[in-house]
């Protein structure tokens, strides 16, 4: 090997372990975070007796977790049972491997190490572990594995409410990935690109794509909270139906696994949103940050961390505000209303990008972005407006027999 | 036949989901700076807003004379009484022909609390007690003895007065 593909090596490891690290303490801290958040929307003050102010009490929960028993249920199939939090919590870490944290950081070292050899790096490092040219299509690829670890968890129980919980979370998983995969093919038409480097890279250049693609953020919002099983979407576990859904007859360390891949899975979607939408880890209208340096590296680092905090407390947010959906409603919205709206989306922006782009020859992506973004401002008003009146996300399933009114209710029948 | 599902009649030309959403988010947000109403229960055991009620019937209490004998005279009445049959009584009689008890016990996890060994005694001895800590690591210590309920210091019950029937 050469000096420089050592270096390389070198780097990545130090990058992985990075970021396992980061993932799994913010995943711990997000416990606390989440049943502080609970608890300050419900006028209470949440975990406040471990450490300062409850700071240690993800590290008594998973202490608690490792020493509890664990059950296995007496006709479950063991090798899958065992095998299903595996599958759910190796995904979910791998998806926050490809993107982007911080500004690249400028790189220049050469030493040799004993009987290693010389190790040596010149030129910008990528704050991620993997600059995958496929960017985006990894995450989809990579985040519909999971569901391989819920179905199985599901089925290898050999319950009832473990084998529902895991039926709802298959249908679900594969539904409202179609429409996430489709609200992501705008980002793919105006950034010619789908690795996010290249997407951070034109948002720099023109406005963060949250402007001129309002509607795509709003289904990758909605399909994104669908895939990480957060209320209001969290059917496979809905508790006062299906106990606790598919990992209902897990306990200790595996169930904390399952728990561990959901928290890991938010994460992903929040930096995904804001990779996608809000510009990664730019800081709008100064160029400073993509001069490359240690300092552009941190403070760009910590403007990311910040966007995903916030997404993070919406996704809390969201989750203490709204009540769970009915499971029709669940499946009528993502394939009546998320899918179409998202195709149709594809096609107003495909079009709108290809009279923009070769029909006006506007260039410039800021006045693209506008021109766009008063686009999205006209579809927006048509969508909350309008359409979102009891048509869009109905109440009740209404079934009507052409030409006869909805059937009366049968008392005694 | 299909099940008849009955379809409520929602004014659904008004509703909005987004804006609904919206409202109900700005609700829990508000929520957020509010004050807490957590009261902090090992270190607060009363706030202003809520104290302990002074009939609360707790675990028992046997009351003393000045000598510090059990005021009790064990006529039996409170066995006679109690509904879960928890009182143990074996009464004895010293030389003057006082009667005191022997053994006086009662079982804590087989009372009901009801209070009526504390109505139903006639020289005010046992009372229930306005007390609820009772944590202990064997089943055994559950068992009051007579020693045990007269070294209680906790406060006693006040009993219902019908005459003054909220306590005012």
């Amino acid at each position: 090997m050469t000096p420089e593909m050592k270096g390389f090596l070198l780097l990545t490891v130090i990058k992985l372990i990075v970021v396992f690290t980061v993932i799994m303490t913010g995943v711990a801290l997000l416990t606390l975070m989440e049943r502080k958040v609970s608890a300050w929307m419900q006028n209470r003050m949440g975990p406040n007796r471990v450490g300062i102010a409850g700071l240690l009490q993800p590290a008594a929960d998973g202490l608690k977790n490792i020493l509890k028993e664990e059950t296995y249920p007496a006709e479950a199939n063991r090798v899958l049972f065992l095998l299903a939090p595996a599958l759910s919590f190796i995904p979910a870490l791998l998806l926050a491997a490809v993107i982007p944290l911080a500004a690249p950081l400028p790189v220049d070292f050469a030493f040799t190490l004993g009987p290693l050899g010389a190790f040596a790096y010149h030129g910008l490092m990528p704050v991620q572990v993997a600059d995958l040219p496929i960017g985006f299509l990894f995450v989809l690829a990579i985040s519909s594995m999971g569901v391989y670890g819920i179905a199985l968890a599901g089925w290898s129980s050999n319950s009832k409410y473990s084998l529902l919980g895991g039926l709802r979370a298959s249908a679900q998983l594969i539904s409202y990935e179609v429409a996430m995969g489709l609200s992501l093919i705008p980002v793919l038409l105006l950034s010619g690109n789908v690795s996010f480097s290249v997407i951070i890279a034109e948002q720099q250049r023109g406005p963060w794509y949250v402007l001129p693609l309002f509607l795509s953020f709003f289904v990758f919002l909605v399909s994104g909270f669908a895939e990480t099983n957060r209320l209001p979407f969290d059917l496979p576990e809905a508790e006062s139906e299906l106990i606790a859904g598919y990992h209902t007859e897990y306990s200790a360390m595996k169930f904390s696994m399952f728990f561990i891949a959901e928290y890991a899975n938010v994460v992903t979607v929040c930096m995904m949103v804001a990779t996608l939408f809000f510009g990664g880890w730019d800081i709008p209208f100064i160029h400073w940050d993509e001069s490359g340096g240690v300092l552009p590296t941190i403070v760009t680092g910590l403007i990311f961390f910040l966007k995903v905090f916030f997404w993070i407390f919406f996704v809390m947010w969201i989750r203490w505000t709204l009540p769970r959906f009915r499971y029709d409603q669940l499946m009528s919205l993502g394939w009546k209303v998320l899918l179409p709206m998202a195709l149709a989306y594809v096609m107003v922006i495909g079009l709108a990008t290809y009279l923009i782009g070769d029909v006006a020859h506007i260039a410039s992506p800021v006045t693209r972005g506008l021109i766009l973004f008063a686009l999205n401002l006209v579809l927006g008003c048509g969508v909350f407006l309008v359409l979102d009146r009891g048509n869009v996300v109905s109440g009740s399933e209404r079934r009507r027999v052409p030409g006869r009114r909805a059937a009366p209710l049968r008392v005694g029948g | 036949m299909a099940i008849g599902v009955k379809v409520m009649k929602r004014p659904e030309r008004e509703v909005s989901y987004v804006r609904a959403t919206l409202k109900g988010m700005a609700l829990t947000f508000k929520h957020m700076f509010q004050p807490r109403v957590t009261m902090q229960y090992p270190e607060q055991k009363s706030t202003d807003e809520w104290r302990i009620s002074p009939r609360w019937r707790g675990t028992h209490r046997m009351l003393t004379d000045e000598q510090g004998r059990s005021k009790c005279v064990a006529c039996g009445l409170c066995p006679q009484v109690c509904p879960a049959n928890c009182i143990k009584l074996v009464p004895g009689e010293d030389e003057e022909g006082n009667r005191y008890p022997l053994i006086y016990e009662i079982d804590e996890f087989r009372c009901v609390f009801c209070g009526y060994c504390q109505e139903v005694c006639p020289e005010e001895a046992i009372h229930v007690g306005v007390h609820y800590e009772n944590a202990e690591y064997t089943r055994g210590r559950f068992v009051y003895d007579l020693e045990r309920l007269s070294s209680q210091t906790h406060a006693v019950s006040t009993l219902w007065d019908p005459a003054d029937p909220k306590g005012e």
